[in-house]
């Protein structure tokens, strides 16, 4: 019986972890060569990347860049080497065509501030940690680059004034620490606007600066929506939010089809100087028609606009699967149902032919935006199944907590069940992102230059008739940097939002 | 059963019990498809009782305690809490939960928010209460069930007794007149019944309306003033706790009684 008992005299203290776990030396030998059979599989596997990366490196690091057709890299590297080196040449020459397609040279500074713009208006959107004063200075620093790049007096006046706003902002941010800035908000310091209001505007200034033309028209857009706003705001609590949100929505679709083409029209009047055909409007930029687009700006502004508008559409068909309203349910149910079991290129198709045989003769209706809302209802439908999915993985219990507590339907959903079944869907929501991103590279087969429509237009060039792998490397290497950041993006939102241990 | 006993003794002095009715149900009927879940409930439950409801599994217990908030629909006869009645028509529903508090067996606490959100969020987004007012109102209840140094962290960091406290104090910040409580300690340790159930017998002493599911026979015979035994759907016998516990009269009283205790 006695040596049963055992009572400890004295607690043991912590040690250091055995020196094979730690270091590089205790690394490698842990992961890499941890017995003969995994020893074996390091070392080939080492040989089988050095047989690949032996092959493709010289391959890559060609000296070709300046070469200024396919004759000419042959001739750099004997006639035989025909696949032996890339020829880079072609992407040195061509490389602004496959940002740009044929977008008019003098203007490609207006998709390039678009770009720019684009990534201060997600910021806020994107990351919440960084500060809103931050957010201000890279507005105003675009800006500044912008009108510096404009030149002209008065593009290096502004783009100075701006870059100087946005030294001055930065160093303030700089020079008080967060403790000291929230101690200034408390006692009454003016706070600058909150960013997202430019993240709000964005989508009005970027189809202005890529399609060019009057800026009322985006004006007006945007007043459409402040109309149906305020529709819904005074009159919701009149005759019900429903009600409400149907005369709010009318109310817009009147202000656009009827009212804002005259309201346009007498602003640019008043803002056109002289007469006739050398008549000059003073706030307008030059137009650029949808067959000039092309390239990576093609496929980043309908990547960007179907991912931007797809997740909102995704949501509201997922709810509407779930409603109770039949009529709402089964017209959500056969739109996700139809759109998902048609394939992407039928869509296009449709838009880009049989659309015009259903609008009446005489409409022009864009075929970039044509395009965008075919893509944008196919990716909707699919966000809408990965939504779904996320909200089935709630438990019944989120739903009658937040209904206990007499929460109605759409704060609900607003404050409890999205916020929980998005976070769950990430994973998904992102791969749907990623693959529409890559499948606007369909548009090709529809006839607009795309960066895979581009590099058959080069190939056909005939200095580089048959230049396959660097182009295509090209391509495919930029379509990469794009969704693998989204990839880490969504690991990084994942962590951010993770609530338990931690 | 478990039966935790309580350390300290409900002061029953303060419990006072009005003649001003709080729930009141007529001739209650509900079904689940075609299955008859809850017969002929009749029941009126004045403002500062505190009843607990016992039964076998299935009888019904949450079943009848989901209608008085109306996470389930009854199909006949009346359901009026203070004073209104629930009907199809959502803006008594939405009176109706305002007023009446529930806590989970499962806590259903969000765990997107943290603690202070979830005992802010109803009062910012149902009442309008301005958020540095409901902030002070969830700490002063976070206080009452002695976890406000949690404030901050997420409910998947807390103890399931510190989860279940914290769904209480999200209910108390509705301030509301009514407490509904189905099962909440069946999912707990025996320790951390004890905590959860001592904050529930503070707030009865404070004179709370409070209708319990629970199979905590101590907890009852400490605070209820009336225990309320179903079976299939049914009413089967109420009484004073001393009473119901010592002299039971129905049959299956008697036996469920004996099965437990
Ligand atoms: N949503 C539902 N649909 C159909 N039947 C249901 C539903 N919810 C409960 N029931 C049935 O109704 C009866 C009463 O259920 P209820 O949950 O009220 O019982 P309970 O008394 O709370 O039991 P327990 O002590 O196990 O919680 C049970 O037979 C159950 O199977
Ligand atoms: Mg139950």
């Amino acid at each position: 019986m006695s040596d049963m008992s055992y009572v400890r005299s004295e607690m043991l203290p912590e040690r250091a972890p055995p020196a094979s776990q730690i270091g590089f030396v205790g690394w490698i030998r842990a992961n890499l060569f941890n017995g003969v059979g995994n020893s074996i599989l390091t070392i080939l596997s080492l040989i089988f990347l050095w047989y690949i990366l032996s092959a493709l490196l010289p391959w890559i690091f060609a000296p070709t860049w300046n070469s200024g057709s396919l004759n000419e890299c042959r001739e750099i590297f004997g006639a035989d080497g025909g696949h032996g080196a890339a020829c880079w040449g072609v992407i040195r020459e061509r490389w602004v065509q496959l940002l740009f397609g044929f977008y008019p040279e003098a203007e490609r500074w207006r998709p390039i501030v678009g770009f720019g713009l684009l990534f201060v208006a997600l910021i806020p959107v994107l990351f919440n940690m960084i500060s809103r004063r931050m957010n201000w200075v890279l507005l105003l620093a675009v800006l500044g680059l912008a009108g510096l790049y404009l030149g002209g007096a008065l593009g290096i006046i502004a783009g100075l004034l701006l870059l100087g706003a946005a030294g001055f902002v930065g160093f303030k941010a700089f020079t008080t620490s967060k403790e000291d800035r929230a101690a200034e908000i408390e006692s009454g310091a003016k706070r600058l606007p909150n960013p997202f209001i430019f993240s709000a505007i964005y989508p009005f200034i970027a189809p202005w600066l890529l399609w060019g033309g009057s800026i009322w028209l985006p004006v007006g857009a945007a007043l459409g929506f402040v109309v149906g706003y305020f529709a819904y705001r005074f009159l919701a609590p009149v005759v019900g939010s429903l009600a409400g949100l149907i005369i709010a929505v009318l109310a817009a679709l009147i202000w656009w089809l009827l009212l804002m083409a005259p309201m346009v029209d007498q602003l640019d009047a008043l803002f056109t100087i002289g007469e006739g055909p050398g008549a000059e409007n003073l706030l307008a930029l030059e137009p650029v028609e949808s067959r000039n687009f092309g390239g990576f700006m093609l496929s980043i502004t309908i990547g960007v606009v179907a991912i931007a508008c797809s997740l909102p559409i995704g949501v509201v068909l997922a709810l509407g699967r779930q409603s109770d309203l039949l009529i709402v349910k089964a017209l959500c149910v056969g739109f996700i149902e139809f759109i998902r079991g048609v394939p992407l290129i039928t869509l296009l198709f449709v838009a880009s032919t049989l659309l015009n045989i259903f609008l009446p003769p005489g409409t022009n209706f864009d075929i970039i935006l044509r395009v965008l809302i075919m893509v944008t209802l196919f990716a909707a439908a699919y966000m809408a199944e990965v939504v779904r999915g996320g909200l089935a993985a709630l438990p019944k219990g989120q739903y009658e907590a937040a209904d206990a507590l007499g929460l109605d339907y759409w704060k609900a959903q607003r404050l409890i069940i999205m916020p929980q079944a998005l976070k769950i869907s990430i994973p998904g929501i992102v791969s749907t992102f990623i693959g529409v991103f890559k499948d606007t590279v369909l548009v090709s087969i529809i006839g607009l230059l795309d960066p895979l429509g581009l590099s058959n237009a080069i190939r056909a060039d005939q200095d580089w008739n048959g230049v396959v792998w660097e182009l295509y490397g090209f391509i495919a290497f930029m379509f990469f940097v794009f969704c693998f950041s989204m990839s880490r993006y969504s690991m990084y939102l994942e962590r951010r939002l993770r609530t338990d241990h931690s | 059963m478990s039966s935790i006993t309580l350390e300290t003794h409900a002061d029953r002095s303060k419990m006072e019990v009005s003649d001003e009715v709080a729930i009141e149900i007529r001739d209650m009927n509900k079904w689940y498809g075609a299955f008859h879940v809850l017969r002929d409930i009749d029941l009126k439950v004045y403002q500062g009782e505190r009843i607990v409801i016992a039964g076998p599994s299935g009888s019904g217990k949450s079943t009848l305690i989901r209608c008085i908030n109306r996470l389930e629909e009854h199909q006949e006869g009346q359901i009026i809490v203070d004073g209104t009645e629930l009907t199809s028509d959502l803006k008594n529903v939405d009176k109706v939960r305002s007023e009446v508090g529930m806590v989970f067996q499962h806590f259903n606490l969000f765990p997107h928010l943290t603690i202070l959100e979830n005992c802010t969020l109803a009062p910012i987004w149902v009442r309008k209460t301005p958020r540095k007012e409901a902030e002070e109102i969830a700490m002063h209840f976070l206080e009452k069930v002695k976890i406000p140094e949690q404030a901050l962290k997420y409910p998947g960091m807390l103890s399931g007794g510190q989860q279940q406290r914290v769904a209480i104090a999200r209910s108390l910040c509705m301030m509301p007149r009514i407490m509904l409580f189905d099962e909440p300690t069946s999912a707990l340790d025996p320790e951390m019944i004890k905590e959860v159930l001592e904050t529930m017998v503070e707030l009865a002493e404070e004179g709370m309306t409070m209708l319990c599911v629970t199979h905590e026979m101590g907890f009852a015979k400490e605070v209820a003033n009336r225990v309320i035994f179903m079976d299939a759907g049914q009413i089967v016998e109420q009484n004073e706790p001393e009473e119901f516990f010592n002299n039971p009269q129905n049959e299956r009283t008697k036996l469920f009684l004996s099965q437990i205790l």
